[in-house]
């Protein structure tokens, strides 16, 4: 495409370093879709980006009601960024109820895209609102009224296409207006387009067609009064980069941990929000010997598992929170038993099935401590979507050089939003190799090593039959004991070898002024809200320095020296603060500041500047 | 594997005390199996022995196997997870009326459907013996225990029927007096590709001593048992004079010469159903033997093709192929 051709070219282009672009919609108006092709071809021109697809727990709630509204936010930039932005730039509502549900959230003179098409009385009466056009909502922002069902409906004038189904093409049309307005190019979703309907060619073709209309649109119809371009980004180190959305890195990361483990994973697993995709991604990957296993529940999930771990391979079970409730029983056998599990919980909102779709830390005192009897488990959280795939396989490590279940934490806004990942290089992957034992002589099932580790036996080894269960082992031969000292011993063992875990992770860096009096403190899906603010924060004149967990139990050593260089710590939590309870009980002499917000989404960055500087300037 | 040697039945005893009851039928079915074991041929350390939790699920520290004693309910989807992991061993799954039918009721179900090659002992005493003595679900109803002192109202399963109802492969029933049979049907059972379910009609002496004695004391058992052998006829009683035929939808109690000849390998399970049933008529003998035997393909060799033929069309998976896949870029 030559510049002249470009419609459009004559109105002034706006450099900008990054843009919030929201696209809001009815669960059938395709808007996931929408944002990931955005989302894509953003990746494919360089630029850092982040992304929050927020959809509703029903599929298809009644059409045009604010309980069907499916929105995805995304963040582009020119920047290293952390976060898809607090607020968006603009906002493309494809009907009424999108645009009550959202445009709160719209920065004030933002750009606010509207379906004139679903605006009508009837619409207004099925999400239970006032005419826009009569009560000021539409006040301070760059309404651009486009009546998009029309537009489609012309442009695919002719198409073999029922009017239902051209109906269906509105989101490319709107998808379109958007590229052109932000100045993106069409062809990767062009490509995407003819892969996915490959035996449906009209499908195809009309979707495109739709799609070239909006972009066209753009400049014909004169809505707008300038274009937008986002540079590519300069600012993320050298390397080779893809984009990555968080459950898929846990399914690569989770491969290719077992793999260096030099054992075959199998996955057991029963499908639960949001963390079925997990299951999908690693069924596809049975050509790297992976086993997947749909199990009738989550008990058998994670049960299949700690069988597949007794006879050599790598078990691994993948759940939200209300599965991690089931799973309790079990995971207290794999401590028992001392078998090696990975168990990754994608927390929502709870409590019960609370907010299957929202994003929550909902499950970090579950994970840690809810278990009947002392049954200590190591536990690590996932900050970012790239740091899914280190984690998995920081998970695998531990999990088979200290044969224990190890549980990975993520949750819902890592597991569905997406990130460029900067892609390790293979000689910089960890050597794990484990070492199942096969010398029968003098072979105790119950010995350790210097970690505190048992041995790992396959059935079918010869002359090392030995039986394990649930109930107290005697120390080294393993059978079954009830003696009292034994119990304490083992108790202690179990638990030091969990402590051990200590000796091979490390401090977490301090980040920010050296001199702050203010540490913020984060784990998991709050990396990225925190780094942001503290970058507010410093821009501001205030010094603060920022520290993010990775390994959230056993902590690693070292927090109680870092802890005491500041007046407060202050940890912001999407719970009650649990993490703040946990830190209060290990280190009770430390100021511990929780900041809570359980809303079922995350943190603006903006809001934990503000928290911040309201303890500094207090 | 280690070099095939013979072993004999003591050499699948441990070093473990035994501690079930005196008198506890669960020394009888331990013998047999492990005389079937020895008999079967298999080497030691290629069997694993699975359980749930009960009394019948201590079995496994008593075979010098590899053994796992799991949790409450839940051995079928353990054993899942070992012989999908492992085709080439054998796998053997000890449960109870309790563990297998109640708590993990759910579990023993979805094994049997997906056949799953293991074999299934369900030793049904019909009471909870670990737990001193409450009705189970395969307590008849009005039986009165320490939780249903005015009996029981709930109406029991019977094991057979469920696992012809969750399309099991291999369905059969013994009593652990009885020990020919019971030998007999173990090594059947073994010798089955697929999910083999064998109930047994085990006697707890201490809560519920006696409870099969109606049928299975040696001077009631030929008259008040059928014994479903393969190709032959319904015949039972002490002269070998009664036999069972289907008359309709009934079976009816013919002489020996108009019994019909069983046949366990029908592709429908709807006789092996019905003659589940049987003894719902007290006229009726109790049907022991194998009620269905059929062969179909296994879920563990099923996940392990899946597998292979993934890497034959996509070829050996490397970790580069997962990591350096889809769109990129650089950024240099």
């Amino acid at each position: 495409m030559t510049k002249t051709q470009e419609p459009g070219a004559e109105l002034p282009l706006q450099q900008q370093d990054s843009v919030v672009v929201r696209f809001a919609g009815d669960s059938g108006d395709g808007m996931q879709i929408t944002g990931g092709q955005f989302t894509s071809t953003s990746a494919a021109v360089g630029n850092d980006l982040a992304t929050l697809p927020d959809f509703p727990a029903e599929i298809r709630a009644p059409a045009g009601t604010r309980a069907g509204v499916s929105g995805f936010q995304l963040c582009f930039s020119s920047k290293d960024i952390h976060t898809p932005g607090d607020r968006p730039d603009a906002l493309v509502a494809m009907n009424p109820a999108a645009l009550v549900v959202n445009i709160k959230d719209l920065k004030p003179g933002g750009i606010l895209v509207i379906n004139t098409g679903a605006f009508n009385d009837k619409e207004y009466k099925k999400a239970k609102m006032a005419d826009p056009y009569t009560d000021g909502t539409f006040e301070g922002y760059r309404l651009i009224e486009v009546d998009i069902n029309k537009r489609v409906a012309e442009a695919l004038e002719g198409s073999p296409l029922k009017p239902k189904d051209v109906q269906r093409c509105k989101n490319f049309y709107t998808l379109g207006l958007m590229y052109w307005l932000y100045s993106r190019p069409m062809q990767p979703t062009e490509e995407f387009l003819n892969k996915k309907f490959a035996k449906k060619p009209e499908l195809a073709e009309a979707n495109i067609k739709a799609m070239r209309a909006g972009f066209n649109a753009g400049d014909i119809h004169q809505m707008f009064q300038a274009r937008y371009q986002v540079a590519k980004c300069t600012e993320l180190p050298a390397g080779t980069y893809r984009n990555i959305m968080g459950n898929e890195a846990v399914a690569l990361g989770l491969t290719v941990g077992a793999k260096l483990c030099g054992v075959k994973p199998f996955l057991g697993s029963y499908p639960i929000t949001p963390a079925s995709t997990i299951l999908e991604a690693m069924a596809a990957q049975k050509h790297h010997d992976v086993m997947t296993f749909q199990a009738e529940d989550e008990i058998a999930a994670i049960c299949s598992a700690i069988g597949a771990s007794f006879a050599g391979r790598l078990g691994i079970t993948t759940t939200s929170g209300p599965g991690l409730a089931l799973k309790t029983e079990a995971m207290g056998l794999a401590v028992m038993t001392e078998l090696p599990l990975v168990i990754v919980d994608v927390q929502r909102g709870g409590p019960s099935t609370g907010l299957p779709t929202k994003t929550e830390q909902a499950d970090l005192l579950q994970a840690v401590f809810g278990r009947n009897g002392e049954a200590p488990i190591p536990v690590i959280a996932v900050s970012t979507v790239a740091d899914a795939f280190d984690c998995a396989i920081e998970a695998c490590r531990i999990a088979t050089q200290y044969m224990t279940p190890v549980l990975l934490l993520t949750d819902g806004y890592i597991a569905n939003g997406s990130e460029p990942w900067r892609l390790p290089k293979l000689e910089d992957l960890p050597d794990l190799k484990v070492n199942f034992r096969t010398e029968p002589e003098g072979f105790l099932p119950y010995s350790r090593d210097d970690k505190g580790a048992r041995p790992w036996v396959k059935p079918g080894t010869p002359g090392m039959q030995h039986r394990i269960g649930g109930l107290e082992k005697a120390h080294l031969t393993g059978d079954v004991c009830y003696d009292a000292e034994n119990h304490e011993f083992m108790i202690h063992a179990r638990q030091e070898k969990v402590m051990n875990v200590r000796e091979t992770i490390k401090t977490p860096e301090v980040h920010g002024d050296k001199d702050a009096e203010l540490l913020m403190l984060g784990w998991g899906s709050t990396y990225g809200p925190i780094a942001d603010a503290c970058e507010m924060i410093r821009g501001k004149g205030h010094k603060v320095a920022r520290m993010h967990l990775r390994h959230v139990w056993p902590l690693p050593k070292g927090l109680d020296e870092i802890f005491s260089r500041y007046k407060a710590v202050l940890i912001p939590e999407m719970n009650m603060g649990q993490l703040a309870r946990i830190l209060r009980s290990e280190y009770p002499s430390q100021n511990f500041l929780s900041y809570s917000k359980v809303q079922g989404q995350p943190f603006h960055s903006s809001e934990l500047a503000e928290k911040a500087i309201s303890v500094l300037e207090n | 594997m280690s070099e095939a040697k013979t072993l004999t039945k003591k050499d699948f005893k441990p070093d473990q005390d035994v501690k079930w009851c005196p008198g506890c039928g669960d020394y009888a079915i331990l013998n047999a199996v492990q005389a079937a074991c020895a008999n079967i041929g298999t080497s030691k350390e290629n069997v694993v022995f699975v359980s749930g939790i009960g009394c019948s699920s201590r079995f496994p520290y008593y075979m010098d196997t590899y053994g796992f004693h799991t949790i409450h309910g839940r051995a079928p989807a353990f054993a899942t997870g070992i012989k999908a992991s492992n085709p080439d061993l054998t796998v053997w799954l000890v449960t109870g009326d309790g563990d297998g039918l109640s708590i993990g009721g759910n579990h023993l179900a979805h094994v049997l459907r997906r056949n799953v090659d293991i074999n299934v002992l369900l030793f049904n005493n019909e009471i909870y013996g670990l737990t001193k003595g409450q009705y189970s679900p395969t307590s008849p109803r009005g039986r009165r225990t320490k939780t249903s002192p005015m009996g029981s109202v709930d109406r029991p399963f019977n094991p057979v029927s469920f696992a012809l109802g969750c399309n099991a492969t291999f369905v059969a029933r013994t009593i652990d007096t009885h020990i020919k049979h019971m030998t007999d049907v173990l090594e059947a059972a073994a010798a089955h590709k697929g999910t083999s379910f064998v109930e047994i009609y085990q006697n707890c002496v201490i809560f519920n001593d006696g409870a099969f004695d109606d049928i299975s004391e040696k001077s009631v058992r030929d008259d008040k048992t059928i014994d479903l052998r393969a190709g032959e006829k319904l015949v039972y009683g002490k002269e070998h004079d009664k036999g069972i035929a289907m008359r309709g939808f009934d079976p009816q109690i013919v002489s020996a010469a108009d019994a019909d000849v069983w046949d366990p390998t029908r592709e429908s399970s709807a006789a092996a159903f019905t003659m589940s049933a049987l003894d719902q008529d007290p006229k009726m003998p109790s049907p022991i033997g194998i009620f269905r035997s059929v062969e179909t393909t296994t879920f563990d060799a099923d996940m392990s093709a899946q597998i292979a033929q993934a890497v034959q069309q996509k070829g050996e998976g490397q970790i580069k192929d997962l990591i350096y896949a889809g769109e990129t870029w650089e950024v240099r």
